[in-house]
């Protein structure tokens, strides 16, 4: 165990199998979501009260879903950065922070979209939408503040520090729609229950949140590369990499 | 097949517009951050491989990468 945790922590032993990772992730992910976005937008049946504004579900909850997961997964890597002092756990942060950001963003915009036609309006400072504005700004935290601090030791740890102070946004999102009078219609997917939409809305919808985690698996390992890339570059194993023509 | 024609497809009951941006934003700022981030590790591997090329001068560097910990500054 102990040993599989100092292998990991290993970036050459990381970069070897992101390598071997990424095309089956890459794959895998992009016809799991393409599929799930195709069966939603084309023959998953009509909502009753929404009509077709509803199949911006198939892209707004898997954003949602992985803005809210990237984040968690930073501050688990934040705990390893502070406790274990593990390099790999930063080089995750740093590479996560700004994926995480564009799928709030997008979490937000096909929300803002998708209220237009049925609450008829594009935003309200409710509970669920102010709870995910200040994840967008946590994010952006979190990349301004590792790129404002130019030594690698003290970036790494203040940026944990800020990620995991953060993490209390995250049950607030989560409660938000339980807690407060809210617009937002509550949780789709619930582990203790079954939807309560029908099976051709929620397939499709697993599908594409999955299909989305996986091409976020890809882009994270993608991104941690070039990091490892630009961090170990004064290393034999790298410049070896490099003249052998890059990546395998 | 949810809709009679294509053009049903497009218009979705009237909500085309809302839906077709939805789908247009996410798929573009999507390609846009994979191909930026497929950039920076190309252009990661290009200064690496420059930076060797060029300076000749055989500095003192590390055998092995022993950088699996962020070293504590404090002793």
């Amino acid at each position: 165990m102990w040993q599989f945790f100092h292998k990991l922590g290993s970036p050459k032993w990381f970069y070897d199998i992101a390598t071997r990772l990424m095309p089956w992730l890459f794959w895998i992910g992009v016809s799991l979501f393409m599929a799930g976005v195709v069966w939603g937008l084309a023959f998953a049946p009509p909502d009753y009260l929404q009509g077709n504004s509803y199949r911006i579900i198939f892209i707004h909850v898997p954003s949602a879903f992985l803005a809210q997961s990237v984040y968690i997964m930073m501050a688990v890597a934040a705990v390893v950065t502070l406790v274990w002092r593990m390099k790999l756990a930063d080089v995750f942060i740093k590479s996560a922070a700004p994926v995480g950001a564009v799928l709030t963003f997008l979490a937000l915009f096909t929300g803002a979209v998708w209220g237009k036609p049925t609450w008829g309006t594009w935003w309200i400072w409710d509970a669920r939408l102010t709870s995910m504005l200040i994840l967008l700004f946590l994010y952006f935290g979190a990349i301004a503040l590792g790129n404002a601090i130019s030594d690698e030791k003290s970036s790494a740890r203040a940026v944990a520090v800020l990620v995991l102070v953060g993490v209390v946004n995250i049950p607030i999102i989560k409660y938000s729609v339980e807690w407060w009078n809210t617009l937002h219609q509550p949780a789709t997917f619930k582990l203790t229950e079954k939807p309560s939409m029908p099976a051709e809305m929620w397939v499709p919808l697993l599908m594409a949140v999955l299909g989305l985690y996986l091409l976020f698996g890809w882009l994270a390992c993608l991104r941690m590369q070039t990091e490892i890339l630009i961090r170990e570059g004064r290393t034999r194993w790298v410049k070896a990499l490099v003249q052998t023509g890059g990546n395998a | 097949m949810a809709f009679d024609s294509f053009d049903a497809f497009l218009a979705m009951g009237g909500h085309g517009p809302y839906v077709w941006a939805c789908y247009f934003v996410f798929f573009a700022l999507f390609i846009v951050l994979v191909i930026w981030s497929r950039y920076q590790r190309r252009s990661a591997m290009r200064g690496i491989a420059r930076r060797e090329s060029g300076a000749g001068s055989p500095v003192s560097e590390p055998a092995t990468a022993d950088f699996a910990r962020v070293e504590s500054t404090k002793r």
